[in-house]
């Protein structure tokens, strides 16, 4: 099982260089102002907001203990409206059947709503190496599509990118089109909006993912702020939705309660601007909707964390929060993760569902802060996670030898209280000793990982322990 | 007539970063619990656990932490200058020993454990301390403090009775500074980038020194500041409220 165009085995390499691009890191500091202020806001307008929380995450739980039961409700919907839903077990069934159905309907281009699932499974350059054209029509999405890379973020794909940035992609990409400045935002809208305007008309099938799939009524929903979904899911002769399992809620009514709580978490907005409902094929009198409608429910791992200790990531709702928290986001920005999902939730994620032998960086870049697990609208308990991910790590023997030893060493002398109080207190004297009174190392053998970037503190020479038992009291300094 | 008021029996969890470090924040502590009124002892102790339990090793972690459960046997309360370190009892020692024969032991101690000013404030009811520090500071709040002891105002409402403290708040006080134990070891440039935001915000507020609650946060936070040279000197909170500022500052030379 893998994730499609997985590099979290080269995370350190690509944290330093997104630590070294300036651009980028101007970029991500434009990004932690924002969404987390908004979303501050947003709560506090909504005194409920945390009741929200906690019925969200009842519907969540209580549907993933009954999750067979409630996708084979949602099956039997579509079909009853006239839909067809395709199950996939993997990225490489999922990719097939997306291709069988526009085969089938003899497409030549698609056009894209914004799906997570569409890149875990690495859709695009699927259907273009077969002959077929996909085009993003989520603003952020089409410019990372031009630029030929993945998304950076959950819900803002090219966050990393700067207006400068996008012009200079427009300007290559739009050879028909005028040259636009950095400044001339509205410009670069219009020439956008012109663009996909004439792929909407062309387009033989609309691929959409969705936010949630209604088990009682089969229709499946995206939120969006750019009423590209709509256009995506309306225009085509078909309309074809790729979901993950973990999407469905039983009730409409559920679905619209953590709705409540979706977009104020992801973007602070209390609504998307757009929130479209999608019921199967049109019906005669209808005047707008696909002839055909197609859901793709995708597995790849998912149903596998059901009963396991990782289970819960599968009531991720998808609103970037935790990566707009994230202090080490924040500082290597999305791409460093080699993964779909990025920030904490990918963390998780991508380990429980691709394996730790090529993401095992993951679970272990973070410094367990928490601040994920305190916005996140789903109440996530991702640091209790990775450190899950962690001890699989070690039982698998995978962890680095050098940390393990090391780890075990000091171990060994803190289940002996006695002999570590004795050691440890040698150990600083030592320490001390060589530091002097200078306070402080610039530099020290074995602590060039500190040191490169920090002074080292120096101790202050006989540990606490050894002048307590030595008699010593409060007050000597006085 | 009130009811004589027995002294509490209050066991100190040094934490090892102070028992190594910078022992005076071990008796700064030991002089705040008795001017609240505690017997203070110090079981011989070793570490709570945590870089193991952080690392996946959990059997180290369990193992060590049983040390803990055997020191801290029999206290009325267990406190100490470390919102990292009481977290670790108090959130996960009982998840460590979900299911084992230590479960209630681990339950019980996690229910007597606090962090220094939490305990404070909260329980042992203590409104002012008898201190003076003529200088504007600033406060790092602790992820572990933050998010898993519940210690946010409690600092501040002990410093605000320290004569001629100022207080100036920092942006972005409740973002980790990067330490986070073996994280800053294996990802040093990610922890050294997010050490550097973190400077940034603590100079911006123009104060003379900067406090924490954490000897972790503190030692990295430090290092950052003192290699780029910056004026701004660092202490933990215990040593301001406990009066103590005849000791150097953490990393300035002794005399």
């Amino acid at each position: 099982m893998t994730l499609h165009q997985l590099t979290s085995s080269r995370f350190k390499q690509q944290a330093a260089k997104a630590l070294e691009d300036e651009v980028l890191q101007d970029n991500l500091v434009k990004l932690k102002g924002n969404f987390l202020q908004r979303r501050a806001n947003a709560r506090e307008s909504l005194p409920e907001f945390d009741d929200l929380r906690d019925i969200a995450v009842g519907i969540k739980t209580h549907t993933l203990e009954h999750l067979d039961l409630y996708l084979e409700a949602f099956e039997n919907a579509v079909e009853a409206s006239g839909g067809h839903v395709h199950w996939a077990r993997d990225d490489a069934e999922a990719r097939n059947l997306v291709l069988a159905i526009c085969r089938a309907e003899n497409a030549k281009t698609v056009t894209k709503g914004k799906t997570m699932v569409g890149e875990e499974i690495g859709l695009n350059a699927y259907l273009e190496a077969n002959g077929i054209t996909p085009v993003e029509t989520d603003l952020g999405e089409y410019i990372i599509q031009l630029a030929g890379e993945p998304p950076s973020h959950i819900i803002a794909p090219a966050i990393h990118k700067n207006r400068q940035q996008v012009a200079e992609l427009f300007n290559d990409h739009h050879p028909d089109l005028a040259d636009r400045g950095p400044d001339d935002v509205d410009g670069l809208l219009a020439d956008a909006r012109a663009v996909l305007r004439q792929r909407f008309l062309k387009a033989d099938v609309g691929i959409t993912g969705a936010n949630f799939l209604i088990a009682e009524t089969g229709q499946t929903v995206i939120v969006t702020n750019e009423g590209n979904g709509d256009l995506t899911q309306l225009l085509p002769r078909v309309h074809l939705v790729v979901a993950g399992i973990e999407k469905v809620v039983p009730s409409l009514e559920d679905a619209t309660s953590i709705m409540r709580i979706l977009a104020r978490s992801g973007t602070g907005q209390e609504m998307s601007s757009y929130t479209s409902f999608s019921a199967g094929t049109r019906r005669p009198g209808d005047i707008d909707g696909p002839e055909a409608f197609h859901v793709v429910l995708v597995d790849n791992g998912r149903s596998a964390l059901l009963g396991s200790p990782t289970e819960e990531i599968l009531r991720c709702i998808r609103c970037g929060c935790c990566l707009n928290a994230c202090p080490v986001y924040g500082k290597v920005g999305g791409h460093a993760y080699g993964s779909t999902y990025s920030g904490p939730v990918g963390a998780v994620l991508t380990p429980a569902l691709a394996g730790l032998a090529e993401t095992n960086h993951l679970p272990n870049a973070s410094s367990l802060c928490g601040r994920c697990e305190a916005v996140c609208p789903m109440r996530i308990p991702i640091p209790k996670m990775l450190r899950h991910l962690r001890e699989e790590e070690a039982r698998s023997g995978r962890a680095p030898a050098a940390a393990r030893n090391g780890l075990s060493l000091w171990a060994a002398f803190a289940k002996r209280p006695g002999l570590y109080r004795w050691a440890t207190n040698l150990a600083m004297c030592v320490l001390a000793g060589r530091a002097g009174k200078r306070g402080r190392f610039a530099s020290l053998p074995g602590a060039g990982a500190w040191t490169r970037d920090r002074d080292l503190a120096a101790p202050q020479g006989t540990s606490f322990q050894t002048r307590w038992k030595k008699g010593e009291r409060p007050g000597t300094w006085a | 007539m009130t009811e004589p008021v027995s002294s509490p029996r209050v066991a100190l969890l040094v934490t090892c970063l102070v028992d190594l470090f910078r022992p005076t924040v071990g008796f700064a502590t030991v002089k705040l619990l008795e001017d609240a009124g505690c017997t203070v002892e110090v079981p011989l102790q070793s570490c709570c656990g945590q870089p193991a339990y952080n690392s996946g090793e959990r059997d180290h972690a369990m193992a060590i932490a049983r040390t803990m459960l055997d020191a801290f046997e029999g206290y009325d309360h267990v406190v100490a200058p470390s919102g990292s370190c009481a977290g670790m009892v108090i959130r996960h020692y009982p998840e460590l020993f979900a299911g084992t024969e230590d479960e209630a032991r681990a339950a019980d101690l996690a229910g007597r454990t606090w962090e220094l000013t939490r305990y404070l404030v909260e329980v042992a009811g203590m409104t002012t301390v008898d201190a003076r520090c003529d200088a504007t500071v600033t406060i790092h709040d602790s992820c572990s403090c933050l998010r898993e002891t519940g210690t946010r105002e409690q600092p501040r409402a002990l410093l605000a009775s320290v004569e001629g403290l100022t207080l100036a708040e920092a942006t972005d006080r409740d973002i980790c500074c990067g330490f986070g134990g073996t994280f800053a070891a294996k990802y040093p440039d990610i922890s050294a980038a997010m050490a550097r935001d973190k400077a940034d915000r603590l100079e911006e507020t123009g104060a003379d020194l900067a406090l924490a609650a954490d000897l972790g946060c503190l030692l990295n936070i430090v290092g950052t500041l003192k290699r780029r040279g910056s004026r701004v000197e660092v202490r933990h909170i215990a040593e301001v409220l406990a009066g103590d500022l005849e000791t150097p500052a953490i990393a300035e030379p002794g005399r």
